[in-house]
């Protein structure tokens, strides 16, 4: 059964001198339910449009985005982001950061000491035992993004949505919170979409990557199935013999199919 | 002996005494007749009496020995015409406060109403934009025949002059929230009440902070004005008083200290804003 359902989705932005800027262009893409897709593609092609899109954040021009059967129109519960930029918020703990979105999925559901307690059990998982009652400023960028990851999954969504989580921390930090992310999707068999940048990382924890054309009109220029099975071992991966050919497929499509393209100006 | 003269209290300490030194010896050159008044002459006469005949400017000397005059017989109340300086204070403290928690009591709820709701302040900011450069002594004649009180018109001046700073700092900071924290508001489906509550508020507390720091400022500015123009107590009234009996010195006195309570109020206020705000 299909988690999402994007239906021919395009959308435009007002433009410059009344011109619609049309961002993506006919967009179709199934993911199915426990599936992991990672959208790849060069920087303003449109990636984190169509995860708004999914979120319910923007809504499109044209077509439809169908979670769980349902046409989406907003934001719901069975959908939970997480951002570039962490966006936790400052004047919030950690765990009161992940209560925010307890709070409004299990409303009416759960008691104020379950939710408490969910919010700790999330941070856990994440391994913040300790920095439940600290302040944002006070802990890394790395365990930032893991708040952002607990405070996403506590709501126990349908479909968990990634935007680039990992872009901006240093390649250590990046591999241990990737080795998190496997760990904690394992355990919990969500389905994700992640918006990615990394060849590597596209490969590490995706059983389908979808290649995006640059903008403007963004299309899916092709999919690639990774047929290893997950979860997966970042050291075992480098010496799989497989491993070669899915970094060969998206480098050419990157550098050569889509930089060609910019280039002759496209 | 160097590293020491660099420090800047170091240098202010010098600067300050620079300052009392020229001044004492421009005043002592200049003043004559104060210098030489004999001081037990002075005592019996009162100081008006002594001064009345130079009107030139007092010694930094003679200025230290008003203040001190006055601070002794600060809360001296047994002649209500002839209140001790505290008092007029007090008065001018206590109006400042009740126009400015008027004016923070409107004007944070009325800017979050305006950042929240752009067709709102697009009507009402022609009004806020015709309103804000009027001089708030410009109400003082109108104030005073509508209330007909002077105490009252001038905490509607303060008022008046007080919301202005924080009614538009309010507003621009509940516009501007970042939107990833908007989008984390919708994605996990805050509602509009815990939205403004949790969220736009803390969001815009540093805007409002300063909105509050930049109004408490104005508001002392304008009580001494407003006080002189319509009251019978005061700073501002006690100012005018002692120039019209020319006791410059009770004037300089008043003015120093009316500089550091102003200064009080700042720094009292930037360290709550410190408190309250949030810190990334
Ligand atoms: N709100 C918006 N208004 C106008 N243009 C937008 C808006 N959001 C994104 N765009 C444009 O759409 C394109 C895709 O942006 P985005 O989805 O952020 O790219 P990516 O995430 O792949 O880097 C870019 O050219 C960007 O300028
Ligand atoms: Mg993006």
């Amino acid at each position: 059964m299909a988690s999402v359902d994007i239906r021919d989705i395009s959308m435009a932005f007002a433009g410059k001198n009344d011109l619609p800027f049309v961002a993506l262009d006919g967009i179709n893409l199934s993911v199915k339910d426990g599936e992991f897709v990672c959208l790849i593609g060069h920087s303003g092609c449109g990636k984190s449009t169509l995860l708004n899109l999914i979120a319910g954040l923007l809504l499109p021009t044209k077509g439809t985005v169908v979670c769980g059967g349902t046409p989406v129109k907003a934001p719901g519960p069975d959908r939970a982001m997480v951002f570039q930029s962490h966006a936790l918020l400052p004047w919030m703990t950690c765990v009161e950061n992940v209560s925010l979105g307890i709070r409004q999925a299990f409303r009416g559901r759960l008691s104020k000491a379950e939710m408490q307690e969910k919010a700790e059990q999330a941070l856990k998982l994440v391994h913040l035992d300790h920095a439940i009652h600290k302040y944002p400023y006070e802990i890394s960028g790395g365990m930032k993004q893991r708040v952002g990851i607990a405070r996403a999954l506590a709501t126990e969504p349908r479909v968990l949505l990634l935007d680039e989580p990992f872009g901006a921390l240093d390649a250590l930090t990046r591999s241990s919170l990737q080795d998190e992310l496997i760990r904690v999707i394992e355990k919990t068999k969500s389905t994700v979409v992640m918006v990615t940048h990394d060849i590597d990382e596209a490969i590490l924890l995706a059983d389908r990557v979808v290649m995006m054309t640059n903008g403007p009109e963004a299309r899916i220029g092709d999919v690639m199935d990774v047929s290893l099975d997950r979860p997966r071992d970042r050291i075992e991966l480098a010496s799989n013999a497989h491993y070669g050919e899915y970094r060969r497929q998206l480098l050419d499509f990157l550098y050569r199919k889509q930089l060609a393209r910019a280039e002759t100006g496209a | 002996m160097r590293r020491e003269l660099t420090r800047p209290w170091v240098a202010s300490v010098l600067l300050l005494i620079a300052f009392l030194a020229i001044w004492q010896f421009l005043t002592a050159a200049t003043g004559g007749p104060t210098a030489n008044v004999d001081p037990e002459y002075a005592r019996l006469a009162g100081q008006s009496a002594s001064q009345e005949k130079t009107g030139a400017i007092p010694t930094p000397v003679a200025v230290a020995k008003r203040g001190y005059e006055l601070l002794i017989n600060a809360f001296d109340s047994s002649n209500p015409n002839n209140l001790g300086i505290a008092w007029h204070l007090l008065y001018s403290l206590g109006r400042v406060m009740l126009g400015y928690i008027l004016a923070v009591l409107v004007a944070v709820p009325l800017g979050f109403a305006l950042g929240l709701m752009p067709k709102l302040y697009q009507s009402l900011n022609p009004f806020i934009q015709i309103l804000r450069p009027v001089s708030p002594l410009a109400w003082m004649p109108l104030a005073l025949y509508v209330f007909r009180d002077s105490s009252v018109s001038t905490i509607f001046i303060i008022f008046i002059c007080a919301i202005w700073p924080m009614l538009i700092n309010t507003a621009v900071g509940a516009a501007g929230v970042r939107p990833e924290w908007v989008n984390v508001s919708r994605v996990f489906g805050v509602g509009r009440l815990e939205h403004v509550a949790r969220i736009v508020f803390p969001a815009s507390m540093p805007m409002i902070m300063t909105g509050m720091r930049i109004s408490i400022g104005i508001a002392w500015f304008v009580i001494v004005a407003a006080e002189m123009v319509g009251a019978q107590s005061g700073i501002g009234y006690f100012i005018w008083n002692e120039w019209n009996n020319l006791q410059i010195a009770s004037m300089i006195v008043a003015i120093v200290l009316i500089g550091i309570i102003g200064l009080a109020l700042d720094v009292g206020l930037s360290w709550t804003a410190s408190r309250l705000s949030f810190r990334e």
